[in-house]
């Protein structure tokens, strides 16, 4: 059920070639975004200024019923400026960069930040921090035009049409840019490209689906993936109602991402802080299976992510799981000075709520093949992804949401059709305490997260409480 | 806003657009939030750009910049166009539109007070006295406040000749008091979660809420939910009070009927939905009375769907969506409308901004009142659950199977409201749990919730939406599966 392994890609013509180039004039680069931050912290006559921007060109084609249906490009860039006014903080944001705006937008942050109570955790700004370089950028991505987008959508459309299927899907190119300054002297630069295709593949009464996403556009082959979506609908024709009931069953990786993104909140100093975490009074306490070791690693190579968090500091990359017992936390500056701890790199940007979080989860693999899982089974429950996933009990983490879009059940080590889908309330505690096997940790990619990396699994007794309709 | 609409609409005529439109739209945000009885968010933002849309070889194309200044614009509506011809290359079917008289027109929201002029202190100190309250009750570990605001101003202009101007205003403001104890964490939000009640008002809402005057209430409620006994497991009668309802109208009812989601255009995100163009007319959706209408009309009451023209300058309308228990219509826009056949669009497409094509969006989908008086209706109960103030939400992506759970309950016993219950829940499938609905509550029960955070489209779009309703009862509805073992 995986994608097939991907094509080359076809090298770009001479004339597409002209057309990237000028499309690559929307980088700004570093040098300018130094130039617009040190303009707007000279507006300021606040005790500190520091100053986010982003630049974002984003791409989407979407279709559906075998055809495009919605096709859109956005050109943005935000200027999001902090201020401290004796011990108080704040921050207003535009899109606005003319130098009218600019101060107005530097006055607003020092107006708001006036008129409330001393921050007695605020702390100052960081001078310049030492952040690791990650590459991340891939031109070719950046520059992707709509017709490049059209054609791949219109070759997964046509074989889908020729199968006498129906396919409904995206394929999306972005490129980001991200500095960070202060009046310190700080400045940091990010930049990141990203390409996603995503497609369901349906008939009558069945459905498949794929996903994958990358900063490198050559990495995604949508005809593979619509040939994956493909298989899977067929596979699941004339689905069977099974009653619902504790079923062993195989996780491919989306559906793995998409529990265990729920997670990522609790890890952060600040929940446990507020005592809103599921790890209050567990750090250090076995709670998962000895299978299950989660860190948070933005220079992993699957990842994604600015190498430094909202206040500037430099990302470390943390053990938050060793063999089932919860070791660590992430924590932002205040919060660690809070706990006694160090700042890990994990902080949102000032001021906000919520401290910080990881972003980047990491979990250790397996070697076992999802096909190796179906052929180790007697009886299960094969699922591709899930939905509408829902937190029923925050501590002992009982989550809810259904199966869809390649539901099987599988049988003396084959899959032997496709079934109705299912609702499930099943505690993270309890899955994590159940996984059997574990396949290569991957870059998944869901519907209910954002991107990590993590495996396949098998987990017995997962809890499915109720049956849909089709 | 008049001249980079105009600009965008020539500009994309020249360059081979048989149609287009454009919306500028400046927004102002405010975030003001408390945690514990600090400051927690405090932040301004603001968001100016124009979004383009063609048909251009029969397809449609999407551009949006904030780069306003004539050569940017223009830019923009030639990538729109550009953009259109390259979907021609996957195109089956030419775009077609129902259509749409061009209106020339200027609305604004109601509002009294705006809310960006109250200075952000008494906007504080309204939460930290919330905050203080909540944390005078024993128990409270976590108290929190929040409101947020919103003024939108925008353009609209078509190469049909519309014209429109709309300003409006959202605003929106709630407390929450969390409590950890043993291995539980319980919450009581008022009055509502998801940052208690939204509307298109200014801070006159905020004002009518009276937060501090419920602080101490629902922290006492949060900290007695820890001995309150557990929601039983089995088939049950369960009230549901109205913030919750207007939750389960927008899961069950509001997104199944859009036309969009039918059509399958939305079948890779945000699903399908069972309610094919077969059912229209010809199935039993609830019970003789219920009543349920999309209306974007001021005279429904000032709801986060709310407007005088939707994002494709079609005005607001009231859709009959079913009546008297029978399903009677969707949501539609323009497209939708022209490829079902109906003469005119029902007026639903919204965007969440400049840089979003707009989408099929609920308005304010509300159950009309009923005629029971809320005591009468308690009175009336032998034996049920009574649920206030959603927890957990989840549905299937064909909008059949739903289960939600709630912050609180009680036992109705022999027409009284009995001991509190923790954890409740219920689940069922859509047509029989509204073919169950026996009693609604009348208007002087009914309130226009609203909900401010749908997530639909790709890529994804936030929206605020409005759902009336009053307390309600159900029969054999299936509870408390959510905590099953």
């Amino acid at each position: 059920m995986s994608p097939a392994k991907k094509k080359s890609p076809p090298k770009p013509k001479r004339a597409l070639l002209r057309r990237r180039e000028m499309a690559a004039d929307h980088r700004l680069g570093p040098g300018a975004l130094r130039e617009l931050a040190e303009r707007i912290i000279k507006f300021s006559d606040a005790d500190e200024t520091e100053v986010d921007i982003g630049a974002v060109t984003d791409a989407l084609t979407r279709f559906a019923n075998n055809t495009i249906h919605q096709n859109v490009a956005e050109q943005n860039l935000t200027v999001s400026v902090r201020t401290v006014v004796d011990g108080r903080t704040a921050r207003a944001t535009t899109n606005k960069t003319d130098d009218e705006s600019l101060r107005r937008v530097v006055r607003a942050a020092a107006d708001l930040a006036r008129f409330q109570p001393k921050n007695p955790d605020l702390l100052p700004m960081l001078k310049q921090q030492k952040t690791q370089k990650v590459a991340r950028f891939f031109p070719a991505t950046a520059t992707a035009m709509p017709a490049e987008r059209a054609r791949a959508v219109a070759r997964v459309c046509k074989a889908t049409a020729t199968a006498k299927q129906t396919a409904a899907g995206i394929f999306s190119t972005a490129m980001v840019e991200t500095a960070f300054a202060n009046s310190r002297g700080y400045f940091a630069h990010y930049e990141q490209t990203r390409a996603e295709f995503s497609v369901t593949i349906m008939e009558k009464d069945s459905s498949g689906w794929a996903k994958a996403n990358s900063p490198n556009i050559a990495d995604i082959d949508p005809d593979a993936l619509g040939a994956s979506a493909s298989r899977k609908a067929t596979a699941s024709r004339a689905p069977k109602e099974i009653p619902p009931g504790r079923y062993t069953v195989i996780l491919e990786p989306s559906a793995v991402l998409d529990l265990v993104g729920f997670l990522f909140y609790d890890f952060a100093g600040t929940a446990v802080l507020d005592q809103r975490s599921m790890f209050n009074k567990r750090i250090g306490t076995k709670l998962f299976g000895d299978n299950i070791t989660i860190c948070d690693d933005v220079y992993h190579p699957l990842q994604l992510g600015t190498p430094f968090d909202g206040e500037g500091v430099p990302r470390e990359k943390v053990l938050l799981v060793d063999r089932g017992v919860p070791r660590n936390l992430v924590y932002s500056r205040a919060t660690a000075k809070k706990m006694k701890k160090q700042p890990t790199g994990h902080g949102f940007s000032l001021p906000n709520e919520y401290g910080e979080a990881p972003m980047n989860l990491v979990f250790t693999g397996g070697k076992a093949s999802v096909d190796e899982m179906v052929r180790s089974t007697e009886r299960g429950i094969l699922v591709t992804r899930l939905w509408y996933i829902r937190e029923v009990d925050p501590y002992e983490k009982i989550l809810t949401g259904m199966t869809r879009d390649g539901t099987f059940l599988v049988e003396n080590g084959k899959i032997s059709g496709g079934i109705r889908n299912f609702r499930f309330n099943q505690s993270m505690i309890e899955m994590l305490s159940n996984v059997e096997m574990l396949g290569e940790a991957v870059r998944a990619a869901g519907e209910e997260s954002f991107e990590m990396v993590v495996p396949a699994m098998k987990v017995r007794g997962f809890h499915f409480s109720e049956v849909t309709k089709f | 806003m008049r001249d980079w609409a105009n600009w965008a609409i020539d500009t994309a005529k020249v360059r081979g657009a048989t149609f287009a439109d454009a919306r500028v739209m400046d927004i102002r945000h405010r975030d003001v939030s408390t945690k514990n009885g600090d400051v927690g968010n405090l932040s301004e933002s603001e968001s100016l750009g124009i979004g383009i849309r063609v048909i251009a070889g029969g397809a449609w194309g999407f551009a949006a910049t904030d780069r306003l200044t004539r050569e940017g614009v223009q830019a923009c509506a030639a990538e729109a166009v550009a953009i259109a011809k390259a979907s021609a290359l996957a195109k089956t079917h030419d775009a077609v539109l129902a259509p749409e008289g061009p209106h020339v027109d200027t609305w604004q929201g109601p509002f009294i007070k705006d809310p960006f002029r109250i200075p952000v202190e008494r906007q504080i100190d309204v939460l930290l006295a919330a905050d203080k309250e909540m944390r005078r009750v024993k128990g409270v570990t976590l108290a929190e406040g929040s409101m947020s605001f919103r003024r939108i101003e925008q353009y609209y202009a078509s190469t049909e000749g519309s014209a429109i101007h709309q300003l409006k205003m959202l605003s929106g403001a709630g407390i929450v008091a969390t409590t950890f104890a043993g291995s539980e964490i319980q919450k009581r939000s008022y009055p509502n979660s998801f940052g208690g009640q939204h509307m298109q008002r200014g801070y006159e809402l905020v004002e009518s809420l009276n937060l501090v005057g419920n602080a101490q209430r629902i922290a006492e409620e949060s900290v007695a939910l820890h001995s309150a006994a557990q929601c039983p497991e089995g088939t049950s009668t369960i009230i549901l009070e109205s913030a919750q309802l207007g939750l389960q109208i927008h899961e069950s009812v509001g997104h199944p009927i859009e036309l969009d989601r039918v059509l399958g255009m939305e079948a890779n995100f945000a699903g399908l939905s069972f309610l094919t163009l077969d059912k229209l007319r010809t199935l039993r959706y609830g019970s003789d009375i219920v009543n349920v209408v999309a209306d974007a009309r001021l005279e429904h009451g000032p709801g986060l769907g709310t407007f005088g023209y939707d994002d494709e300058g079609v005005p607001a309308q009231c859709t009959p969506i079913i009546t008297d228990g029978l399903f009677t219509g969707y949501l539609s826009n323009r497209e939708t409308a022209a490829a079902i056949g109906e003469k005119r669009s029902g007026g639903t497409m919204r965007t969440e901004s400049w840089s979003n094509l707009p989408i099929i969006r609920m308005t304010n989908i509300s159950l009309l009142p009923g005629s029971w008086k809320y005591d009468d209706l308690i009175a009336d109960t032998d034996d049920a659950i009574l649920m206030s103030t959603n927890r957990s939400w989840s549905i299937d992506d064909h909008r059949y199977q739903f289960q939600f759970s709630t912050e609180i309950g009680w036992e109705v016993k022999n027409g009284k409201i009995g001991r509190m219950l923790k954890n409740p829940s219920y689940s069922g499938i859509t047509t029989e749990f509204w073919g169950s609905c026996d009693a609604i509550c009348s208007r002087e029960h009914w309130t226009l919730w609203g909900t401010p955070n749908c997530g639909k489209g790709q890529p994804m779009q936030t929206m605020g939406t409005g759902h009336g309703a009053s307390p309600s009862r159900f029969r054999n509805v299936k509870i408390g599966a959510a905590f099953a073992k």
